[in-house]
């Protein structure tokens, strides 16, 4: 690789330790991908952020990076973490878990990470322009990132976002150069999706013929007339975690959907695939579910908005969590939402969500309107599922 | 036997094979604590990988595994060093972390379990010999 004299000196280790690993880590993925140098980024999301999974080991990682002197050269933020950073005691965490996850959060301060865990971090304030080279890993902001802003970042594990987050580079391969943006496929779309569960469903159909497919073409989506920013949120996390998708194009929707020239393939995705998708996301009755969720991806202030208009003067007779933003929170607080959601019953959980969160053996059946989250309330926590609209998920905490 | 293959991370060791067909997995496929195989119905299935020069075509799954094998050192209990067809960013990436020496670009189908191996680098490339 082409390595300016800056990145050489800090590969020399003249830059400190936590410096030369961040780039001996970026320089061995060059090489791999055959990248020929390396870029500036401007924005990192770095992962494996629960305490659940890096255990102790990968917390000792972390703290020498940060005692190597690891510093972040640009806007860095991180993935939720196990609980609530604040209010863990309210929803069953042990104080155990607690002080180590609370030990991962301070050895990422102390390297100047901002500390917001969330998966949303385009929602609050992590938020790249059109073309911009990033680095991120969460595999559902990977997705909107790249497709609905039109910025530039591989799928990052937790050590390369943070290595480019300690150096300020990333090796230019993959989805930051044009010819790997370009679609090799067409999706035509002919069933109607509207709600964050169908947009799921449809995630899940498509993602399942890439896999199908190995070599995991970019996808060129027609027949959609309009999405909104929580739809295309839901679509990026299912179509990521399904099909391992990193970038998608839809017509009339994201920046980068110009019709190419070559002859594609075609994948038809009819009504009965969305059907079957819906109907695949539910196993379980209503009357079984002991678990409600409603944020995964974090949840929009426009969505908790909606929940505490449905909520008002009204009580939950399940476990009801509300995972989003911290940030996004405090504008819920400011706005009254909090105090009625609250008053309910129902618990915010902020920078923490049913998929890292240790909650395996406390519930059997999650009620979600979220696709994304079925597949991890199943193969991480061993839940049945019940996927349902939005608003249907908050009459299922009330029922 | 004789191969050269491309450092990924640099080390020179010598030790015993553990070859498998198949892809690892190595977060919720290998016990960070014993280092013992744990994926169900994984070729290597019960086995430990601890000590062993770990031969396979190329990683799969979560990119927590890099953690994985940062913990496995930790405890002790990881391999001697890995051999793979194609190496990719998890195992990349775990090895540079957790300083286990990695050499790819090699024709793994020709090792064999319990073949004595001899690892040595040669600026970016890796010599990997059978020894008698």
């Amino acid at each position: 690789m082409d390595l300016t004299s800056e990145e050489q000196d800090m590969l020399a280790g003249n830059q400190g330790r936590a410096t030369q690993k961040a780039m001996e880590i970026l320089v061995a993925l060059g090489r791999i991908y055959g990248a020929e140098r390396m870029t500036p980024v401007t924005s990192v999301q770095v992962a494996g952020v629960s305490y659940d999974n890096l255990g102790e080991a990968g917390l000792s990682f972390l703290s020498e990076m940060a005692e190597g002197g690891g510093r972040t050269r640009v806007l860095t933020t991180l993935n939720p973490a196990g609980m609530d950073l604040e209010n863990w005691q309210a929803l069953g965490i042990s104080p155990e878990f607690a002080e180590g996850q609370e030990r991962v959060i301070n050895a990422f301060g102390r390297m100047g990470v901002i500390t917001t865990c969330t998966c949303t971090p385009y929602l609050t304030g992590n938020v790249p322009h059109f073309g911009e080279h990033i680095a991120w890993a969460e595999s559902s902001a990977v997705c909107y990132a790249n497709s609905v802003i039109g910025a530039r970042t591989n799928r990052e594990g937790g050590p390369s976002a943070l290595a480019a987050a300690l150096t300020g580079r990333t090796p230019l391969y993959g989805y930051h150069l044009d010819i790997h943006r370009r679609a090799g496929v067409t999706v035509q779309v002919r069933g109607r999706v509207s709600s964050n569960d169908e947009y799921g469903a449809l995630g899940k159909a498509i993602g399942q013929k890439l896999e199908a497919a190995e070599n995991k073409p970019v996808t060129y989506i027609k027949g959609i007339d309009s999405a909104s920013v929580d739809n295309l949120k839901s679509f990026c996390a299912s179509l990521a975690t399904y099909g391992g998708a990193a970038l998608f194009h839809m017509e009339g929707i994201t920046p980068e959907a110009v019709q190419m020239p070559e002859l594609h393939d075609v994948i038809d995705i009819a009504q009965s695939d969305i059907d079957s998708a819906l109907s695949s996301m539910n196993d379980a009755a209503s009357e079984d579910v002991d678990f409600v969720s409603l944020g995964c991806p974090h949840l929009s202030i426009r969505e908790i908005a909606r929940i505490a208009s449905l909520l008002k003067g009204k009580r939950v007779t399940k476990e009801f969590w509300i995972t989003t933003a911290r940030p996004t929170k405090q504008i819920a607080d400011m706005m009254g939402y909090t105090a009625v959601i609250e008053a309910s019953g129902a618990k915010f959980a902020a920078d923490t969500c049913c998929v890292v969160a240790p909650i395996k053996d406390r519930f059997h059946v999650i009620a979600t309107d979220s696709a994304k989250a079925c597949y991890y309330a199943y193969s991480k926590n061993k839940f049945k599922t019940v996927l349902k609209p939005f608003d249907d998920v908050v009459a299922e905490a009330l029922r | 036997m004789m191969w050269r293959g491309r450092v990924i991370y640099s080390g020179s060791v010598t030790g015993q094979a553990i070859v498998t067909r198949m892809g690892i997995s190595f977060f919720g496929g290998v016990d960070p604590d014993t280092g013992i195989v744990v994926e169900r119905g994984h070729e290597l299935e019960g086995q430990s990988i601890a000590g062993k020069i770990l031969v396979f075509p190329t990683g799969k799954g979560s990119t927590v595994g890099s953690y994985t094998l940062y913990r496995l050192k930790a405890n002790g209990k990881a391999p001697l060093a890995i051999v793979n067809r194609e190496c990719e960013t998890i195992t990349a990436v775990g090895c540079i972390i957790a300083e286990i020496p990695c050499v790819d670009h090699i024709p793994v189908q020709q090792v064999s379990s319990g073949m004595q191996l001899r690892i040595a680098v040669d600026g970016e490339e890796a010599v990997v010999d059978t020894q008698p």
